[in-house]
Order: C-alpha cells, then structure tokens, then sequence
C-alpha cells in the first residue's frame, strides 16, 4: 500500500486498508485539538492519556486521536470514547488516568467530566445526545472529530477523495458545473453569488491558464469557522479546491490564510504535500489530462484582504488595495489571469454535493438558499461554538436550542450577524428564517456567519461604535468614502456614547451611511454602514436616550446611571459587595437589604451584573 | 549587508531574486529570523527581489503584522474582537496597561513585553483571549490576565 494512487480501484484499496486500521481497536479517544481546545491543554491531556494508556499495557488496544476543532471550544479540552460515545468535557491532564482506568478498563461513567445540559441541569453521558450537536445538521463539519486532520489516510477512510475521483473519471468539467448548478450552492463567504454561476465566467473567460483560489483570510471578528474547517478537515477544503479546479479548467491553485492562524497554515500544508505524495496533487491526477499544483499564502495581517481584488494584489506581494470592478477576477484576476474565488467553507461543500448528489444537497434549505450554514455562536448565549444548521433555521432555534437559551438567565436583546458589514435582529425577529434573502431584508447579512448574542448588558451606541472603530482603522484609505466617511461617522458614535450627542446627530449619520454605502470602492466600505443603520432601525430609542443623557445598559461610561438595590428583591446574599471594586456595595449578609453608596460608587455595574435575583436596578444618572 | 542578517537567511532570500511576488513571505521570513523590518533590511530586500524601495515601505507599513522597531522578548496579544469586546476585553487592556506601563503597539523600556491588540483571534468561543508567545489564553477576567503577564515577566527574569 505504497506509492501514488492512479486509479480509482488504487483509491479503493486504501479506503478499505485505512478503515480496517482504524477499526482495528477496540477503543478510540478522541481529543480535541483544535486551537481552542488547545487554549484549554488539550495537547496535554493527549498526551496525558497516551501516557497512561502505556501505563496500563493498553496502547494495543486503545488508540488516542488528535483531531481538529468539534467547534464546542466552550467546554474544552473535549474528550470523546468510542465507539460507546461517551462524552466528556473541560478535561485535566489529571484525568487522564481515571479515565483510562474507570472508563476504559471500568466501563463506568465519570460523573464530574460529563457535560450538564444548560436547560434540563441533567448529566448528559454521550456524545449524541449533546444538545450543543442534536440540534445541528453536520455535512460539511461531518469529519470533524472523527478523524485525525494530519492524516490523509483518516480521510481516505471517510470517503475522502472520491468525490475527486468521480468528477475526473465520470464526469466531464460541463457536468461538474452543472451539478453544483442543481445543488444550488451559494458562496458562503457573505455575498451569497450563486458558486456555479461564478465558476462557469472562469471557465468561459479567455485564456489558456486560470487560477483557483481559496480565501481563509477570515478577518471577521467573530467568526471562525474557516479556522476550525481547515484545521479539522484541511483536505475536504482541498478535494473542493481540486473539483473547481478540474471543472474551470485551472492548473494552479492557492490558499490564501491569513496569518493569525498558524495551526490552519501547518494543517493545509501538510494535507497538500500529503494529496501530493500520493499523486492526488500534481501531474496527470488518476492518469487523466487533469494537472494541478497547489500553493499556501500566509497574510500579515489585513482585514481588507479579504475582499478579492485586495486578496489577489497580496498574493502578487503588494499592498493589499482592492480596485474597481469591473473586470472581476473570473475574467482578470491573479497576474491578469481568470481567476476563480470561493470562500473555505464554499470549497468544504463540494464533496459531498458530488457524493451525495445535487439533489439530496438542494433538499436541504430553503427555496434560494440550499444546504447548510455554519455559524460561530458568541456572545452572552449558554452554549458558544460553531454550530451548523441548514439554511433557513431560525435564530431562535439557534439561540434557544443549540445554543441551550441565555447565559445566566438574561434577556435576549439582539443578535449581530455578519460582523463588521452585518447587522442585528431584535428580539422580535427570533423566528425569521435564516438565508440570504430573509437576513437582508431585515437589515443584517448572512456575512460569513457570526452570530454575536446581547443582552440587557449590552449597549446598541456602543456595539455600533465598535464596528466602526474596526471599520475605521481597516480601511486602506484608497477611496474617500470609507476613508473619511467611516471616521466622521465614529466621531458623531463617540459623540453620542460622551452625553455630547444632538438629534441632529442622528440625521447625520443617516445621510453619511447611505452615502458611503453607495459611493465607496469596495464591499468593507459599502457595508462598514449597515452596523449604524440597523442600530438606527431597530433601537433609535436608545440613541435618543444616550441624547437624553442616559445609557440605558449602563456600558457608557459618561452616561452610566445610577444604581440602587430593590429592598424587596434582596436577598442578602453578598454577591453584589463581592463583586463591587470600591465597597460602595454593603450590607451584612442574611440581613435584607444591601444598599449601594452613591458617593463611593463608580457606576461600572459589576453589582449589576453579580446579583442573581435582579434586585440590582438601574435609575437615572443623577 | 546588514549585520544583522544571518547568512542563512539571506542565502533564504537570494532565492526570491528577481521575484517581486515573493515581497511578502521574504519580509516575514525576515522579521522572523532578526524580529523587526529596518531601513537597510528594506533596502536589501528591494535590492534582491528587484523592485523599488517605496514599494517595500508600502508593503510593510500597509500589513499589521511588519514591524520597523525592534520588538520584546514576549508579545501579548490581546483580542478586541467582537465577542471579546461584549465580554470585556477593554477592562482586560486597561489592567494589563497598568501593569506593564504601556499602551497597544508600544514595548516595555527593558523590551521584555510588546503590548498589542488583534482584531479576532478566532476563538470566541472562549472569549475574552489573549495570545502570549503563542499561546491561547481563554475566559479570561482582569485578574487572571494580569497573572499570566506577571508569569511572564518572572520567566524573562
């Protein structure tokens, strides 16, 4: 079972091989490594439990696997037994040898490791029945904790690769765009322009050499789902780069990552020099005509390289300025040369459309918008991570099922989508299906999917300022609009967030948004607005309070009201003195009420925020 | 050449000749093996990859991640990402400001620590992080911020 894979029965052989190794024990455990889990000693406990698995002569039969992000970062270091399941979560090093010894020579549960589900407040013991992973649909995520990222042989198992197979030995390039045609696939880098659409103007461009190029520069903030994908299936991303390739006609391809992501930059690199020791990258790919080499582009750190036109100019090695479009890359991109761009998450959909079929893809979804959509869940919501749903899911499916409801009991307020170019739903449009339509329509943007969560704690001025502080600082100043307009629009944000804010501000910035969302060069300074905007729509009455003096969460600092404690709702339990940072917050405990010294008190709310029983309330600033 | 440059690196970059494409990962490269892009370094590469000096200056002043002053010892990188943001990463800055004396972009006087903020780490899940030489640090509140710079200070020691 050595040497290149040249043919399908070849690819076959290793499938079976490598799932006979891996069926081979009789039990595997599966650590998360990931870069979050990996923030928690994720290696460590790997490690941990390698060591102990030695310890008791049971690497034979047991085997360990590093696997890449299962998106529940949360609750890490994860740990999954197989094949029973068993699921356990926020793991020590020091637990390694218990769980050796009480799980897998024991087959009994450890209590203290098992997940307590957010709602029910039970113990849950396996995997499956997680309600952070029942309410999901995983197709594109569907190998992440199965197999081990590093190893293209896992892949192999799983099917990897022959999706490649099919579209180079059955398929002519025609058929490959016609399929993801009918699977109705979108991009999901935030635009939502329909895939196939976009790889038949490559394909038709003129030109005898055209280019593919994958685009993980994911500068959102708050979103990481194109880290996670490539980290935990670098080469499902990589056989999605391979079939646009075959389909569009190209002999070149590169992964443009950005640089905040080592771990994803070592996990792609080493999938293409292993696709490419087995003949899976490089000349004549199954013995057809199909040739292709890969290449990695780390960044160095600029969001707006994430728009295309700016991401090809910092693949040439120059400064990362997006131009005017038309010509768009699919005629004229890299070095002038036809140039297809999809998003990583777009590239990990294409597998298993041509696995599955297009039209078990397009039964997933809505009417325009098919498949599924993975989105990194923040914010103040029980459970975060990376949760993908199939389109058209509601928020509050999301919020209140995956996401297991409301941290700490607090009231929903808003959800922001789509990062800085996005915007928020209120509360009162929970139940609106998720696609790209719907999302625009009310003001927010699929974006590349991060769902922030606020609460009462949060203020909209605030929240808005923040995107534009981003916003600000990103452009590259080649187009007036965003260059000018973005920082006069913070400054007015600053303004109202101090107690210097005027009505008229509000009209203001209104003027300003619908000008440089309609007049600047690329999509970071058409969209830097939507933030402003749908603020403006949806909770204006809480920049007329800021205009009236009071932010009514409290975040502004200038505008910070006063607290006072509800005598009746007091329980006397402390919480607030032990979290207040001056002692304005006192009483004695099991003695009703506390009281709050207004001199001594800074009006940072941490009281606000520390009382269980919402006995804390906020009046107006004095 | 500037004396700064091990001659591994510069055999390195040789192989860029001629190459404008190559800008990019040949600065990184260099600021990878001598911490920081000077005057002569920029200069050296324009001269290599056989482009204008003013087109390397634009490269490295445009990308966050080039640096033209020498760097600490240690980075912390704190995340100001959204996520960070709602779970109070500017309480974080200001307690890591204090102890350190310094604000984002700037470097103890000793050049034991570079303090600097980063858009999206890409961990919000565990929000508010920071990166210290590498490592993630999540769920952070001031205190345990200010903790793991102190350890990182009495490391350099």
């Amino acid at each position: 079972m050595t040497g290149p894979i040249a043919t399908r029965a070849d690819l076959d052989v290793r499938k079976a091989a490598h799932r006979e190794r891996l069926d081979a024990v009789e039990h595997r455990i599966t650590v998360c490594n990931g870069t979050g889990c990996r923030a928690c000693g994720g290696v460590e406990v790997k490690e941990a439990l390698v060591a102990a698995l030695d310890r008791r002569g049971l690497s034979d039969r047991v085997a360990v696997m590093p696997t890449g992000c299962q998106g529940y970062c949360q609750r890490g270091p994860l740990v999954t037994i197989e094949p029973e399941g068993i699921f356990y979560h926020g793991v020590d090093p020091a637990d390694a040898e218990r769980i050796v010894t009480e799980t897998i020579e024991g087959g009994g549960l450890i209590d203290d490791l098992l997940l307590e589900d957010p709602v029910t407040g039970e113990r849950v013991p396996h995997h499956d029945d997680v309600r952070f992973y029942t309410g999901q649909e995983r197709i594109v995520f569907a190998l992440n904790g199965k197999i081990d990222p590093t190893s293209i042989g896992d892949y192999l198992a799983y099917d990897g690769y022959q999706a490649l197979a099919k579209a180079l030995l059955d398929m002519t390039p025609e058929e490959v765009v016609d399929e993801v045609l009918r699977a109705g696939l979108r991009g999901r880098g935030g635009a939502g322009f329909p895939t196939a659409r976009k790889w038949q103007l490559t394909r038709d461009a003129a030109g005898d050499r055209k280019i593919v190029v994958c685009n993980a520069d994911e500068g959102d903030p708050g979103a990481f789902m194109d880290r996670s994908l490539i980290e935990a299936t670098p080469h499902a991303v990589l056989e999605g780069m391979l079939i646009a390739a075959r389909a569009i006609g190209a002999d070149e391809a590169y992964v443009y990552v950005r640089a905040e992501y080592p771990l994803a930059v070592e996990h792609m690199r080493k999938a293409i020099a292993d696709a490419r020791a087995l003949g899976l990258v490089g000349k004549n790919v199954f013995g057809t005509d199909f040739s292709i080499d890969v290449h990695v582009m780390e960044g160095a750190g600029a969001f707006v390289c994430g728009e295309e036109t700016a991401l090809l100019r910092s693949i040439e090695g120059k400064r990362g300025m997006p131009r005017p479009r038309p010509p768009f890359p699919a005629e004229s991109g890299l070095w002038g040369l036809p140039t297809n761009l999809n998003n990583v998450e777009t590239y990990a959909n294409v597998p298993s459309i041509l696995l599955r079929g297009a039209d078990a893809y397009a039964g997933i979804g809505t009417e325009t918008s098919k498949g599924t959509k993975i989105f990194s869940l923040t914010g103040k919501v029980a459970n975060n991570g990376l949760v993908e749903v199939p389109m058209g899911t509601t928020l509050r499916q999301i919020v209140y099922e995956v996401g297991g409801g409301m941290r700490d009991g607090r009231a929903f307020k808003a959800a922001q989508l789509g990062g800085p170019s996005g915007g928020c739903l209120p509360a009162e449009l929970l139940d609106v299906p998720i696609d790209y339509e719907s999302l625009g329509e009310h003001g927010a943007i699929m974006g590349s999917g991060g769902i922030i969560v606020l609460d009462d704690t949060a203020c909209m001025v605030n929240v808005a300022r923040f995107f534009l502080d981003f916003t600000a600082s990103e452009s590259c100043g080649k187009c007036l609009p965003c260059r000018v307009g973005i920082p006069t629009m913070r400054d007015i944000l600053v303004r109202i967030t101090e107690g210097e804010g005027e009505l008229e501000d509000l009209d203001r910035l209104r003027e300003l948004a619908e000008l440089v969302k309609t007049s600047a060069l690329c999509g970071l300074g058409q969209t830097a607005p939507n933030p402003v905007l749908s603020t403006l729509r949806y909770f204006e009455d809480e920049y007329r309070a800021h205009i009236d003096g009071v932010c009514p969460a409290g975040v502004c600092e200038a505008l910070a009201p006063a607290y006072a404690i509800d005598a009746d709702a007091c329980k006397a339990c402390g919480k607030c003195a032990e979290a207040c940072p001056t002692g304005a917050a006192r009483g004695t405990p099991g003695e009703p009420p506390y009281a709050i010294d207004a001199v001594s008190c800074i009006r940072c709310g941490a009281c606000f925020g520390a009382c269980p029983f919402g006995a804390v309330v906020r009046g107006r600033s004095a | 050449m500037p004396e700064h440059w091990p001659s591994a690196l510069r055999e390195e970059i040789d192989r860029a000749a001629g190459r404008p494409e190559k800008l990019i990962h040949a600065l990184r490269r260099v600021q990878e093996t001598v911490g920081f892009i000077s005057p002569a370094s920029e200069a050296l590469v324009a001269d290599i990859l056989g482009v204008t000096i003013a087109r390397v200056h634009g490269v490295v002043t445009f990308y966050h991640l080039f640096y033209t002053a020498p760097r600490g010892r240690h980075t912390v990188r704190l995340c100001r990402g959204t996520a960070c943001h709602v779970g109070g990463a500017d309480r974080i800055e200001a307690a890591i400001e204090g102890r350190l004396g310094v604000g984002p972009g700037e470097t103890t006087d000793d050049l034991a620590v570079t303090l600097e903020t980063v858009a999206c780490l890409g961990a919000c899940a565990l929000s508010p992080v920071m990166v210290v030489d590498e490592v993630y640090h999540g769920l952070l509140t001031p205190e345990k911020a200010v903790a793991i710079v102190e350890r990182t200070l009495e490391e350099d020691r």
